[in-house]
């Protein structure tokens, strides 16, 4: 019932953005975070604004020491910027204590890391499950939610095994399970692939972008052009500055520069 | 996230972790088995030296006298004390250590030097025999009663009725054995030889009168006949009232019971201490585990769990292991005191109250000393933690 109704509802905001009326998911206004460092200051994140819209499949690209990671935080709800606002699905961020900013965190994003994250000791199917225990939701009415996510990302022969009897990529698809059992509004992956070799890689980006044409809106956080360029929107950050031209901007081989060398060198 | 969801993530890294969480456990295990074993001993032997007075009987007084050179209680004076208003016998009492011998076998036995009466003031049964007569007082007959392990020891098995030993080269003939009474804080009851008291003064060679045991003619004729027998006593002996004391049974309780229960509070205090080293312990791998976990916590956080759900895994995880080892305890404590209480022969009492107090301190233990480690848990920063490697 949730499910179809999730299906629905993603159907719906599919339909809207193509008729160009998208309604805003994120809207991040003037953020900034910088931290004090042996008495200097690094500025991380300088102004940033950025809006994503509900349906949306953005890439954030950026090289090493950009403020990628710090930017995902903030997007993530983990820290909290020194000034600028936040409004994830119409929802003041700002300001809230910490364990306000867990149960957004909860309900509202689901996570994807680059070392996927899982806890050793579970079953992919407890993994899988986690988000929705801290929901408070009954054994049954999860362990038949997580078994549906990880038939999704085709794990449905695999529920008992632990992460160490998992490869790479079927881990990161577990991960991806994970993300969605709390069925949040926004995927947030951080360099998913990036402890993968390039076809599971690939299979991996397949997953991403078959959930976003199925109306899941997904932030992908990248220094790998060639990985961005799954997304529909790219955009760049460097130096803790962001640029909506990430799409345009080929040229790749500045990605792997040292950015925080070059920051630092300023 | 509710209760139920902590437990089982406690109980299951509890299982991960089999050995550690065994040897956490030990500390609480070896207090609270301590704890059991010692406060039962304690309570144990207090309750057989109350058992032992009681048995007694509750009408019993007894004058004592601490200086007998000052206070010299004449045959007289005894006889005076048995005509009181409200007594209905009286046994004055002369005591010493002799050697017995019979044959190769010999003893050093203390001897109680008496008269009819003591039977039935004492409450004392006889398993062979009869006990002194008058007669054998007043015609200073060499008859004897014999506690049940003097008896043995002098004359084996066998009857010892009828049978002679020698004191001091002196042949005593005996008429009588005790039924045995059992051991009291060290001093037996039945390690006795009783004679008739002129007899005794000559064995002894003293005529002192040590104490004299009064048995009241009822219950409630026990606090009159005790300030009569004050009474007569101070106008006996003017300004000697430091060097005799009269008491009753309650009296004697009052002053045993206190000095056992100060015995088993002492016990259990030192047993406690090692139920709180046992806490310290859980503290101490608890906090192993939270750095351990720092990942696995950091993890938990960005899924959605809050600063409580957090806290009440690790909180649980605590009272789990010390509750288990508080439960392990209790049986391990119980079963060693059934096993003293076999082997050394010592009275045991365990208590269900103490039993299940052990248990409590242990799970009082364990949130005590798990709230530091959880809270420490619960406050980690997400970012760091998830970056912890
Ligand atoms: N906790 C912190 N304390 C101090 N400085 C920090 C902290 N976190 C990040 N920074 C600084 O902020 C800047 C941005 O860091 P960030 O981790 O966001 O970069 P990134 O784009 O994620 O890099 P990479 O691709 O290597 O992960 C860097 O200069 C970094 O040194
Ligand atoms: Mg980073």
């Amino acid at each position: 019932m949730e499910e179809e109704a999730h299906l629905q509802a993603a159907e719906w905001a599919a339909e809207m953005v193509a008729n160009n009326m998208a309604k805003s998911l994120i809207t991040i206004t003037n953020m900034s975070k910088s931290y004090e460092l042996g008495g200097e200051t690094v500025k991380a994140l300088q102004e940033i604004s950025l809006q994503i819209n509900e349906g949306d499949f953005i890439s954030i690209i950026g090289p090493s020491g950009s403020g990628k990671s710090t930017f995902m935080n903030m997007i993530g709800c983990l820290d909290q910027p020194d000034t600028g606002h936040y409004l994830l699905d119409n929802q003041e961020v700002n300001k809230l204590n910490d364990n306000q900013l867990a149960a957004i965190r909860n309900v509202k994003i689901g996570f994807i890391f680059q070392n996927f994250n899982l806890l050793g000791k579970l079953t992919a199917l407890e993994n899988t499950e986690l988000p929705l225990v801290y929901r408070g939701l009954g054994t049954k009415e999860r362990r038949e939610i997580a078994m549906n996510c990880l038939g999704k990302v085709g794990l449905s022969d695999r529920l008992n095994h632990i992460p160490s009897q998992l490869s790479g990529g079927q881990q990161q698809r577990v991960a991806i399970a994970r993300a969605l059992a709390g069925n949040p509004p926004v995927l947030l992956a951080d360099e998913p692939t990036g402890a993968l070799d390039s076809r599971t890689s690939q299979e991996v980006l397949g997953m991403l972008k078959e959930l976003n044409a199925r109306g899941q809106t997904i932030i992908l956080i990248t220094h790998d052009l060639e990985v961005a360029k799954a997304a529909s929107r790219v955009v760049r950050i460097h130096d803790g500055r962001l640029y909506e031209d990430g799409g345009v901007w080929l040229e790749s081989e500045r990605i792997n520069e040292d950015g925080n060398k070059e920051y630092q060198n300023q | 996230m509710n209760l139920r969801e902590s437990m089982k993530m406690a109980i299951r890294s509890i299982k991960t972790n089999k050995m550690r969480a065994f040897l956490t456990m030990l500390g609480i295990i070896i207090g609270v088995a301590s704890v059991i074993v010692l406060v039962s001993i304690g309570q144990g032997s207090s309750k057989s030296v109350k058992d032992q007075i009681n048995g007694l009987g509750t009408n019993l007084l007894t004058v004592n006298i601490t200086d007998t050179e000052a206070v010299v209680l004449t045959d007289e004076m005894v006889t005076e004390l048995a005509d009181l208003q409200g007594v209905s016998e009286v046994s004055p009492v002369v005591t010493g250590r002799v050697y017995a011998k019979n044959g190769s076998e010999s003893a050093q036995v203390s001897m109680t030097g008496t008269n009819a009466a003591y039977s039935s003031v004492k409450d004392l049964e006889l398993s062979q025999g009869r006990f002194l007569s008058d007669l054998d007082s007043e015609l200073r007959l060499k008859n004897v009663v014999l506690g049940s392990d003097t008896a043995e020891t002098l004359f084996g098995n066998g009857k010892a009725v009828g049978e002679t030993f020698q004191i001091g080269g002196i042949s005593y003939h005996v008429v009588g054995v005790l039924q045995s009474k059992g051991t009291s804080l060290g001093s037996s009851g039945d390690d006795v030889i009783i004679a008739p008291i002129s007899t005794a003064k000559r064995a002894l060679k003293s005529m002192a009168i040590g104490s004299v045991y009064v048995k009241a003619e009822s219950e409630d004729m026990l606090t009159p006949a005790m300030y009569r027998i004050q009474g007569t006593l101070t106008s006996l002996f003017p300004n000697q009232s430091d060097n005799y004391s009269v008491s009753n049974q309650e009296d004697l309780m009052e002053t045993m019971s206190s000095v056992s229960d100060t015995m088993t509070l002492m016990l259990g205090g030192i047993a406690s201490i090692s139920l709180l080293v046992g806490g310290i312990g859980i503290m101490n791998i608890m906090l192993v585990s939270v750095s351990e976990r720092t990942k696995e916590i950091g993890i938990r956080k960005a899924i959605g769990a809050d600063r409580k759900s957090i806290l009440q895994q690790f909180l649980l995880e605590a009272v789990v292991l010390s509750s288990m080892g508080g439960l392990a305890g209790v049986v391990i404590g119980i079963g060693l005191a059934e096993l003293v209480s076999a082997t050394a022969g010592l009275t045991i009492s365990l208590s269900f109250s103490i039993t299940a107090l052990a248990f409590l301190f242990s799970l009082f233990i364990g949130v005590i000393f798990g709230v530091f480690p959880a809270n420490k848990a619960s406050k980690l920063n997400p970012i760091q933690a998830l970056r912890y490697e």
